[in-house]
């Protein structure tokens, strides 16, 4: 098996800090491989997986469409390559998408999670916040999760596992190759989460 | 890689609760400064209107700062500049998505308060309003609401990030649309990095103890910073940055992020400027795109810009002692 490749979309937004929790993760699991940032459509269609960071999804959204980032996105996750979304990346994964208070917005999205989502779901910044949360089915018992502008997960389609609730709101997912969390792993020292990102793109190339 | 952690024990910012018998904490250092993180790679634009902060989010600008004037506008008009109008901000809030910001004048700790109650997502302690208190800034770790400052140099950046500044910025000389002051400032922070990095890997601990007393900041701090040979905080390029090219060329002086103030709504071609500059920024390190975003401006419609060297006003230097 040729060394596992593993991108961070590096359009905007904390991309080092995923870059360097999937080193990590990588080199717990004594997985050979390697990270790299990607922006464009080519760097795109050579990676095995794919991490959308946090960051501001608007703005990701517009400049994915602008250099022909978002055909090649939709293309490469509809073909079953493993995709993890993190906060703003959970947005743009998702089929539909609401402001809490703004409502509506014309945000250009992936469509290729089935879920509706609600953003800034738990408020704005002062309302950002750090809990302990379970993700049980990801064998992730305890996770400090950092909670930030975060979105929340209002409905989910047939075919979309639950994987992890705060205060009665859906705040993980997932859907087949896509993975997608509200709050950012790669913020913490604990890279359990980017390990089992990790797997599902090791899994998925052998 | 920019460490996270660095709270002030008991500060007053910090809020804890209990939801479900969950204990949720608030306003921690993780909390303020990973607000700061995603904003990196971005550009954050000053806005005076609830039109202008909706073109700003169209052109893809990951925050809106809120001003009652445009520096440009400050600087002509004279007086006293406070902060915004609270009606102007909250119907920005209501009509974007993205993080909202404002600012406050240096030391007012009331105006920094009633902005936090007001929601906004930081707050800027910033030199392009009157300062306040002249000897001391606001003790930002009694707020849960992050803030940003301007600095010129390491040893003001440090004292800031002392005082609770979850991110930095560089001072520039705002409303002159003359990127000049805000390269003289990245390159001067870049040389001091440089420089105590040098004495932290040859084990100088003296030499590190001169640096805190030449800063007047803590040992441990200086220590920090030296270690990582970085700014401990994200640091953005601010004053002056008027064209595409502007923001690249800050982009690749080691730049998180850009802030344009006057640049854009002060030139006649907001609308495609915006997008122009946030493309720049994105796409910095390739020549060509950058071309491409410079393409997208017309130079005539740009703002005029005022020689650095004969200002009455120069705001860099307001709170730049204390």
């Amino acid at each position: 098996m040729s060394e596992l490749d593993i991108g961070i979309l590096a359009l905007q937004g904390d991309v080092a800090e995923n870059f360097m929790s999937t080193m990590a993760a990588m080199n717990e699991l004594g997985i050979d491989g390697s990270v790299s940032q990607v922006k464009t459509p080519d760097q795109i269609s050579a990676v095995d997986g794919l991490i959308i960071p946090g960051g501001e999804s608007t703005m990701i959204g517009q400049l994915s469409m602008v250099n022909g980032a978002m055909n090649a996105l939709k293309e490469k996750i509809g073909s079953g390559m493993p995709v993890l979304g993190i906060c703003a990346g959970m947005i743009l994964l998702a089929k539909n998408s609401k402001d809490r208070v703004v409502g509506s917005t014309k945000q250009p999205l992936l469509d290729v999670l089935d879920v509706e989502i609600e953003r800034n779901s738990f408020g704005r910044q002062k309302d950002s916040f750090e809990a302990e949360v379970s993700l049980d089915a990801m064998d992730i018992p305890s996770f400090q999760g950092v909670f930030i502008r975060a979105p929340a997960v209002l409905r989910t389609g047939s075919g979309v596992e639950t994987l992890g609730k705060f205060n009665e709101k859906i705040i993980a997912v997932k859907q087949g190759n896509i993975l997608a969390t509200s709050f950012h792993p790669e913020l913490t020292r604990d890279v359990s989460l980017h390990k089992q990102f990790v797997k599902m793109v090791a899994d998925s190339k052998s | 890689m920019i460490p996270l952690s660095g709270d002030l024990p008991k500060s007053k910012g910090i809020k804890s609760e209990s939801v479900d018998s969950i204990n949720v904490t608030k306003g921690t250092s993780t909390l303020k400064r990973g607000f700061a993180h995603m904003l990196k790679n971005g550009v954050v634009m000053d806005v005076t209107t609830v039109e202008q902060a909706q073109i700003a989010e169209e052109a893809g600008a990951v925050s809106v700062m809120v001003l009652d004037k445009l520096p440009s506008d400050v600087r002509k008009a004279g007086g006293v500049a406070r902060t915004a109008s609270i009606r102007i901000i909250q119907d920005i809030m209501d009509s974007v998505t993205i993080p909202v910001m404002a600012k406050c004048r240096i030391g007012h700790v009331y105006e920094a308060k009633v902005l936090a109650e007001a929601n906004v997502d930081m707050v800027d302690e910033s030199e392009v309003l009157t300062p306040a208190d002249e000897n001391h800034h606001i003790w930002k770790w009694d707020f849960t609401t992050p803030f940003v400052n301007g600095a010129r140099s390491l040893a003001e950046a440090l004292r800031r990030i002392e005082e609770g500044a979850a991110m930095i910025r560089t001072k520039g000389e705002p409303g002159t649309g003359n990127v000049a002051e805000a390269v003289l400032h990245i390159k001067k922070v870049n040389d001091e990095l440089r420089t105590i990095k040098s004495i932290y890997d040859s084990g100088d601990k003296q030499g590190l103890v001169s640096i805190a007393r030449e800063f007047k900041v803590s040992l441990d701090l200086v220590e920090e910073t030296a270690k990582i040979g970085r700014m401990p905080v994200v640091n953005f390029a601010a004053g002056g940055i008027a064209t595409p090219a502007d923001a690249a060329y800050l982009m690749s002086l080691g730049c998180d992020g850009i802030f344009v103030g006057s640049g854009i709504f002060k030139a006649e071609d907001a609308m495609e400027r915006a997008r122009a500059v946030v493309l720049a920024t994105t796409f910095w390190e390739d020549a060509d795109a950058v071309k491409e975003a410079q393409k997208m401006i017309n130079e005539k419609q740009s703002i005029l810009g005022l020689d650095v060297n004969n200002l009455e006003l120069r705001m860099q230097d307001r709170g730049g002692s204390a």
